[in-house]
């Protein structure tokens, strides 16, 4: 499939290379690496048998189509408008590459700029750049940015409340090198001023929290910013880009390093990717971020145009001494979250936070009806845990998805402690009527 | 048909009041604000976001698509990325209800069709690499070398054997050095024979018991397969180091020969270059390693695992490095490549080889008689030229063929890489062009190299734009609109 020479071809081909045949060619290759057999591997199937496969495999999941889902941790349901679909199923868009030749890349640079743009404008920082992989890994890589800039190897402060994953994420980015990862713990839902301050050293590099963080409780982000400026230490925050449409930007609270899980903006869950890295800073920061930059600047007849920049940070001009391995970053999600957040504006996008935020009021409203308890006493955006007290939450979740409902995350994995309990996400898209379903499987 | 819509910024189609987004009435009993959230949490003034219309917005980005070359319009032999077709079943088939809805923590039994399709993926990836374990977790090629790399060091930590070096040779991609650097590893590079292959002299004199890994990628940047690649990785044995192979070039080979079956101890596979996903304007594209049965210990977690009936995410490792990336994978990149191996099945990915490398030295045959190509007649699946007697010549430099190559249709191939050949010019056709494309391509380049040097200076000619002031861009950065 795919291959375009026929049986003529090859011939005229292998004359004018002067092989005699297709093996020939392969001639490089001692007899001793090559394989003697085919590979074992299922035979090829054609497009209607692949496409009867694929339907069967599809129709052993259950998706968010399908069921109602009240999942989050970093991954929501949130709405998709159809023009994000149909700019990103463009395919000069998605069967282009790395823009390094810029004449022939002037769509997806200027796409690029326009997403830099639109994440600053998002955060309240000064630059952005063009995507990283994921949340997760963005917030690793903003931690390594942040260890680079201070010149302080000592300490890397983490608040427990930061999304397990994106702490674990770190402990492997960071297991090699001679730093030492502090978490403090959130008994409360969110990270103490006190506790905050008692972590820190004059040897920190950074503070790590998330807001709203992984139990959806938001920071008191000013008090923790004060602390960790107070020893030198840089500002990371990892942000729900949704929740920027009620929240104050993290640029207004003296934010560093701005990092966020971009999935919300656009994407489809895709059972957790490709996702989009979003990376954004102050100034002073720029020449230490990783990742592509797309620059404005003019060509020989003066027009306004766009080009990769600052390529001195990056790995294949500094090699061992870039600010980061990366290579690709996430073009096709960026152009999604460029398309979403123009679509969405200032009042779309206030629009689907007031509604996250209203609908998850209201869920824990008629849950605590049902005897859940919240587990924390703290203001929160979209998402929240309840306790289910003397409750099997395994068998609730199971007769949950048997009813069509996906009841909420359980958190006892990650947090022992809460092994009685769930996260529950409520989006824009879930209705009254699904949400008083999800109090009736636990009356 | 002249069209400058495209020179727009989206920020300069605002108009206070416009919007592209209709969401519904709240339909639960709303809640003043302050009730819910504290006021110092709430932001002060709205977004500064553009304010645009649906319909501005479609012909914005639609304008702006067409001010891209691609491999849907254009030949685009962009050395060493790989830039084959990318068939219109995978698209459709990866956005199918019940695969690109699914979340991530759902329940198991809600995902059985899902672990399946995983779980015959790292199948099927063991099998073409000869190296049973995998993880398909990295979310890139170069995201996948640094996992490989904290692996390894995982690996001699757990057999308390301290060991800091890993040895690349000088031809190597950038991210190899630079993933070394971020697991915790110093780097040494090993120099190439004039032939382009590894010196052997050169590694024998920098091999000892600090070194970890040496990363290879074969064929190599040049397009050379290292046929002594038994000796080599035979010699980094004998002193207890580990063999990492960039999968990068995994197009020339896969179905004729193994990694595993030539030393290996862990490779990474790009699926958006071998495996026909698309490349995205730069991403997603996806980093999963095979690595040697001993190694799979440290393998980032969860895994596909088969329990009972079914399938299941092992989340029970407890000598695993831990995560590189959050939740599963750049899953949607998988399930395409799981599409393109089924549809290929065994004789096909070998025929991609064949033609791959077929194509390859097709052009390499009529590139020859234009362009000095310092490492010999043959090839695998892409070769470097050098434009370095043509600049000697007339001034006209490898940049400039790219750009003039420009204004009669065809993508650049990759330049100045690798770092070893003078004015490089990487050029790789992949098996899904025609005898015609390449053919005309070769009359194209002809002709070029026949043009006064000021024409390919001031190349390209009949582009939008033509030759941006990269100096300017990187001493002054605007990053942003400037409003």
């Amino acid at each position: 499939m795919y291959i375009l020479n026929t049986a003529d071809d090859q011939q005229a081909m292998l004359q004018a290379i002067g092989a005699a045949s297709l093996e020939s060619l392969f001639k490089m290759l001692p007899a001793e690496v090559r394989l003697q057999q085919d590979l074992n591997l299922p035979p090829a199937l054609g497009e209607l048998e692949l496409t009867a496969h694929m339907a069967q495999l599809a129709a052993a999941n259950r998706g968010a189509g399908e069921m109602v889902s009240f999942l989050g941790g970093g991954s929501y349901d949130h709405f998709v408008p159809a023009l994000v679909d149909f700019v990103a199923s463009r395919s000069e868009f998605y069967t282009a590459y790395t823009p390094y030749q810029a004449e022939a890349s002037q769509g997806s640079l200027q796409a690029f700029f326009e997403y830099q743009t639109l994440i600053t404008q998002l955060t309240g920082m000064d630059v952005s750049n063009a995507s990283l992989y994921d949340g997760g890994s963005a917030a690793a890589e903003a931690v390594l940015m942040a260890i680079g800039a201070t010149r302080r190897s000592g300490r890397v402060v983490v608040a427990a409340s930061v999304h397990p994953e994106y702490r674990q994420i770190l402990g492997t980015y960071l297991a090699n090198l001679d730093v030492e990862l502090h978490t403090v713990g959130t008994p409360q839902g969110t990270l103490a001023v006190a506790d905050l301050a008692a972590a820190l050293t004059p040897q920190t590099a950074c503070v790590l929290v998330q807001h709203p963080n992984f139990f959806g409780c938001l920071e008191d982000m000013q008090a923790l910013s004060d602390a960790a400026h107070k020893v030198g230490a840089l500002l990371i925050v990892a942000v729900d880009p949704i929740s920027l449409g009620v929240l104050k930007r993290p640029g207004e609270y003296g934010a560093d390093i701005v990092v966020a899980e971009g999935q919300s903006l656009g994407t489809p869950l895709s059972f957790g990717g490709p996702f989009l890295g979003i990376m954004a800073c102050r100034e002073q920061f720029l020449r230490r971020m990783p990742g592509r930059l797309i620059g404005q600047t003019v060509d020989r007849r003066g027009r306004c145009c766009f080009v990769l920049t600052l390529q001195t940070r990056e790995q294949h001009i500094r090699r061992e001494k870039a600010t980061s391995n990366i290579c690709t970053n996430q073009g096709l999600l960026a152009l999604r979250a460029t398309v979403y957040l123009s679509a969405m504006g200032p009042q779309g996008l206030r629009q689907v936070a007031e509604l996250c935020l209203q609908k998850s009021h209201y869920a824990l409203g008629v849950l605590q009806a049902t005897g859940l308890k919240p587990a924390f006493d703290r203001p929160m955006f979209k998402e929240f845990v309840v306790r289910a007290p003397g409750r099997d939450v395994q068998a609730l979740i199971e007769s949950g998805t048997a009813q069509g409902l996906f009841a909420g995350i359980p958190l006892g994995r990650w947090y022992p402690e809460l092994s009685d309990a769930l996260l529950v996400a409520v989006t824009e898209q879930r209705t009254k009527a699904q949400i008083d379903r999800l109090a009736q499987l636990w009356k | 048909m002249r069209n400058d819509l495209c020179c727009n910024l989206l920020f300069d189609l605002s108009r206070p009041g416009l919007t592209g987004a209709q969401l519904p009435e709240c339909d639960v009993p709303p809640q003043p604000l302050n009730a819910l959230l504290p006021a110092a949490a709430l932001a002060a003034a709205p977004l500064p976001l553009p304010e645009v219309a649906e319909p501005d917005l479609v012909r914005h980005f639609v304008n702006l698509s067409t001010q891209n070359m691609s491999v849907d319009t254009h030949f685009y032999p962009l050395g060493s990325c790989t830039m084959k077709y990318n068939p219109k079943r995978n698209e459709r088939l990866a956005g199918l209800p019940g695969i690109i809805d699914l979340h991530p923590y759902q329940p198991e039994s809600s995902l059985q069709g899902m672990l399946a399709l995983l779980h015959a993926s790292q199948e099927m990836l063991g099998e073409i690499a000869g190296l049973p374990a995998v993880s398909l977790q990295p979310a890139a090629g170069a995201h996948g070398e640094m996992t490989a790399l904290l692996v390894a060091a995982a690996y001699f930590r757990d057999r308390q054997d301290r060991r800091s070096v890993v040895l690349i040779p000088d031809g190597a991609h950038g991210t190899n050095p630079a993933s070394a650097a971020m697991a915790g590893f110093r780097t040494e590079p090993v120099r190439s024979t004039p032939e382009g292959l590894i010196d052997l002299d050169d590694l024998a004199a920098k091999l000892n018991t600090q070194v970890a890994v040496m990363m290879i990628t074969n064929p190599n940047t040049l397009g050379i397969f290292e046929q002594r690649i038994r000796k080599i990785t035979e010699m980094l044995h004998s002193v207890g180091a580990l063999v990492y192979l960039d999968g990068a070039n995994m197009n020339a080979i896969v179905g004729v020969a193994r990694p595993g079956d030539f030393g290996a101890d862990m490779m990474h596979f790009n699926p958006h270059k071998t495996f026909s996903g698309p490349h995205g304007g730069g991403g997603p594209g996806a980093g999963p390693i095979a690595v040697r049965s001993d190694l799979a210990p440290f393998l980032p977690t969860p895994l596909v695992v088969r329990r009972g009936e079914g399938f299941a995410l092992d989340y029970d490792r407890p000598k695993s490095i831990g995560r590189v990336r959050s939740f599963f994978g750049n899953t949607g990149v998988l399930v395409r490549m799981y599409c393109y191996l089924r549809t290929l099945g065994p004789q096909g990915l070998r025929r991609v080889a064949e033609n791959a490398v077929l194509n390859a030295n097709y052009l390499l045959a009529r590139v020859k008689s234009l362009l000095n190509v310092p490492h010999g007649d043959r090839c695998m699946h892409e070769f470097v030229a050098s434009a370095a007697r043509l600049k000697a010549e007339t001034g006209a430099s490898a940049m400039d063929v790219a750009k003039r190559l420009l204004d009669y249709g065809y993508h650049a191939p990759t330049v100045y890489f690798p770092l070893t050949v003078k004015e490089a010019l990487m050029i790789e056709p992949t098996e899904s062009e025609s005898k015609t494309t390449l053919d005309a391509f070769a009359e194209t380049l002809a002709q070029i190299l026949q043009e006064p040097a000021e024409t390919l200076h001031d190349a390209p000619h009949n582009t939008r734009v033509s030759r941006p002031d990269e100096v300017r861009a990187a001493r002054e950065p605007i990053l942003k609109w400037q409003g």
